[in-house]
C-alpha cells in the first residue's frame, strides 16, 4: 500500500525515466529537459485558461451577475472561444510604432514569466534545475518583466501606452523593494537559496503540524508583506493603475490587438503565478502536506491546492477592494511596507538567537505587531482629511 | 571555445557594438542591456552563478531601467536625427585601433600569456556565503549599514518633500 502512494507521488519522475529509457544516452538529457520544459508549458498556459473562466465567474458572483455560461457546460469552455477570437482578429500595429520592439516586447514578457518556473519545485523531485542561487535566479529573471513592460509602453508611441509603461515601471520597482526584503528573512533562517532545500527545511513535523515559515511571527508578517508586494508586481488590483481601464484605457498594451493583446494577459496570469508559487516555496512549504497525517497524498497535489487558495484570494480581493491613486500606492511601499520589512528582518534575527519557547513568541509577536499598529497609526495621524484639489481639473 | 562560448560572445560584441551605433537613444540603451545579459550569460557559462544572477538583476534590471527612465523622461519619441558620426572618426579610430595593438601586444608578449592558468575552481554560492560571512563579515556590515542608512534616507527625505508640495 504504502510502495503504491509513493509511485503514485513519483508517478511524473518514474514516467519520465521510463520514456527516456528508449532512448540513446546521449540526447537523454537535452529530451528530459524539453520534455519538462513542455509538460511546465502546459500545465500553466491551461491553469491560465481555467483561471480566467474562474475570475470572470468568481467576478460575476460578487458583482450580483452571472458571468460567461453560454459556451459549453456552466461556460467553462469560454477560454476556447476567447483563444480562438484571439487568434483570429486582425493584428493591427500602429503606424508610427516602433515595429521590432513592438513585436518583441510580449514575446519577452511571456518568455521571462515562463522562465521563471525552472527553478520553482512543484513536487518531491519535480524541479527543471535545482541551482544553488534558485532565489536570486527567481528575482533576476523577475527584474526582465519591467523590461518587458517599458518595451511595450514606449513602442507604441501612444500617449496612454507611455502614462501606463511609467506607472508600471514606477510601481514595479517600488514593490520589488519590500519583495526581496520580505523574502530575505527566509533565506537568512534557512541558510541557503536553493528551493529545494528550502521546501525541504519546512516538510518536517512536529506532532501533526508543519514546520511551515508562515507559522512564525516573522514568517507570517514577511508572507503578507510577500504578498501585497506580489500583486502590486503583478499589476493586479487594488495596485492595477497601470492599466486601469477607467483611466488609461488598457496602460501599456492599449496599442496591442488579437493574439499579442492575448499574449500580455498569459505573461501577466504566468507571473502572477509564478509569484504565487514562490510565496508558497518560500513560507507555505511548497508541495509539504499541512498535516502530518494527510502526507499520502500526492505532493504536486498540495502544491496546486496551496496554489489556487492563493488565485482564489487574488479574485476575491479584486472583487472587493477599490483602486489605489498613485501616491496612496508610492506611500504604502516607501512609508509602511519598507519600514516593515527592516522591522521584521530584525525580527527574524532575534528568532533565530533566542532559546525556543513562549518567551521568544511573545517578543518576536510584539516586535511585529506593535510597529504595525503605531506605524499605521502614525501614518494616518499625518493625513489631513480635507476637500482634495486637483490642479487641472478646474 | 566551444560552440556556446562563441555564440554568446557574438550576442555580447553585437549587443555593444549595436549600442554605440544606433541612433535612437531608446534603442541604444535596448541594445546595451543585450550586451550586458550576454555577459551574465558568459559568467554562468563559467559556472559563477552568484555574479551572473547579480549582473541580470543589477545591469538588466536597474542600471537599463534607470536609463531608459531617464531617456523617457527628458527625450520626446521624435523620428531618428541624421547620422551622428563626428567629422573626424578616421582619426579616432586609427588612435582606437593603435591603442588596442599596444594593449594586444603587451599582454601577448608579457609573461602572463604564457602562464597555464590553474585549473577552474568549484564556487558555490554557499561558499560565496561562507567567505562573507566569516572573512568579510566587516566589510559587509559596513556596506549593508551604508545601503540601508541610504534606504531609509531616501524615504526621510521623499516623507517630507511630500508635505511641502501640499
Amino acid at each position: 500500500m504504502n510502495l503504491k502512494l509513493d509511485q503514485l507521488d513519483q508517478i511524473f519522475v518514474i514516467l519520465n525515466n521510463w520514456l527516456l529509457g528508449y532512448l540513446p544516452p546521449v540526447v537523454r538529457p537535452l529530451c528530459s529537459s524539453i520534455l519538462a520544459i513542455a509538460l511546465i508549458l502546459v500545465t500553466f498556459a491551461l491553469l491560465f485558461a481555467i483561471t480566467t473562466v474562474l475570475e470572470r465567474k468568481g467576478l460575476g458572483r460578487i458583482q450580483n451577475r452571472f458571468g460567461p455560461n453560454r459556451v459549453g457546460p456552466c461556460g467553462f469552455l469560454q477560454p476556447i472561444a476567447d483563444g480562438i477570437k484571439s487568434l483570429t482578429k486582425e493584428d493591427i500595429v500602429p503606424n508610427p510604432a516602433d515595429h521590432v520592439v513592438h513585436f518583441l516586447a510580449p514575446v519577452l514578457l511571456v518568455a521571462a514569466a515562463f522562465m521563471a518556473y525552472a527553478v520553482l519545485p512543484i513536487g518531491r523531485n519535480m524541479i527543471l534545475v535545482d541551482m544553488n542561487a534558485g532565489v536570486l535566479y527567481f528575482f533576476a529573471i523577475g527584474s526582465l518583466m519591467e523590461l518587458a513592460v517599458f518595451m511595450a509602453g514606449w513602442s507604441s508611441r501612444s500617449k496612454y501606452s507611455l502614462l501606463g509603461a511609467m506607472r508600471a515601471i514606477a510601481q514595479m520597482i517600488s514593490y520589488e523593494v519590500p519583495l526581496v526584503l520580505a523574502s530575505i528573512v527566509v533565506i537568512m533562517q534557512s541558510g541557503s537559496l536553493s528551493t529545494v532545500s528550502i521546501v525541504n527545511m519546512q516538510a518536517t513535523y512536529t506532532g501533526i503540524w508543519p514546520h511551515w515559515f508562515v507559522f512564525t511571527p516573522w514568517g507570517f508578517a514577511g508572507f503578507a508583506l510577500f504578498m501585497i508586494a506580489a500583486t502590486a508586481e503583478s499589476n493586479r488590483s487594488p495596485f492595477d493603475l497601470p492599466e486601469g481601464e477607467s483611466e488609461i484605457i488598457a496602460g501599456y498594451y492599449t496599442e496591442y490587438s488579437g493574439f499579442k493583446f492575448a499574449l500580455f494577459f498569459l505573461g501577466e496570469y504566468i507571473g502572477m503565478f509564478a509569484t504565487s508559487a514562490m510565496a508558497i516555496t518560500l513560507f507555505l512549504g511548497g508541495w509539504s502536506a499541512p498535516f502530518s497525517f494527510l502526507t499520502w497524498i500526492p505532493s504536486y497535489f498540495w502544491f496546486f491546492a496551496k496554489l489556487l487558495t492563493i488565485i482564489l484570494t487574488f479574485i476575491w480581493v479584486r472583487g472587493t477592494l477599490p483602486r489605489l491613486r498613485m501616491d496612496q500606492l508610492m506611500n504604502l511601499a516607501w512609508e509602511f511596507m519598507l519600514p516593515m520589512t527592516l522591522l521584521n528582518l530584525l525580527t527574524a534575527g532575534v528568532w533565530h538567537f533566542m532559546p525556543a519557547g513562549a518567551l521568544r513568541w511573545l517578543i518576536c509577536g510584539a516586535m511585529v505587531v506593535v510597529p504595525c499598529i503605531l506605524l499605521s497609526r502614525g501614518l494616518k495621524q499625518r493625513k489631513k482629511f480635507q476637500v482634495r484639489k486637483y490642479r487641472f481639473s478646474e | 571555445m566551444n560552440v556556446s562560448f562563441i555564440l554568446l560572445a557574438i550576442i555580447t560584441v553585437v549587443g555593444t557594438a549595436a549600442a554605440m551605433g544606433m541612433r535612437n537613444a531608446v534603442h541604444c540603451v535596448l541594445a546595451l542591456t543585450v550586451g550586458l545579459a550576454g555577459v551574465a550569460a558568459l559568467y554562468l557559462q563559467l559556472g559563477a552563478q552568484f555574479v551572473g544572477f547579480t549582473q541580470i538583476m543589477v545591469y538588466v534590471g536597474a542600471v537599463a531601467i534607470l536609463a531608459v527612465f531617464a531617456i523617457m523622461m527628458t527625450h520626446s519619441p521624435e523620428p531618428a536625427k541624421p547620422p551622428t558620426f563626428s567629422s573626424f572618426w578616421t582619426v579616432g579610430s586609427v588612435v582606437a585601433a593603435s591603442v588596442f595593438a599596444v594593449l594586444a601586444w603587451a599582454i601577448h608578449s608579457s609573461s602572463l600569456a604564457a602562464h597555464t592558468l590553474p585549473p577552474q575552481p568549484e564556487v558555490t554560492v554557499q561558499q560565496i556565503g561562507d567567505a562573507l560571512m566569516h572573512r568579510f563579515v566587516l566589510p559587509l556590515e559596513l556596506m549593508g549599514l551604508l545601503l540601508t542608512a541610504a534606504l531609509i534616507g531616501a524615504v526621510v527625505i521623499a516623507m517630507n518633500h511630500r508635505e511641502e508640495i501640499k
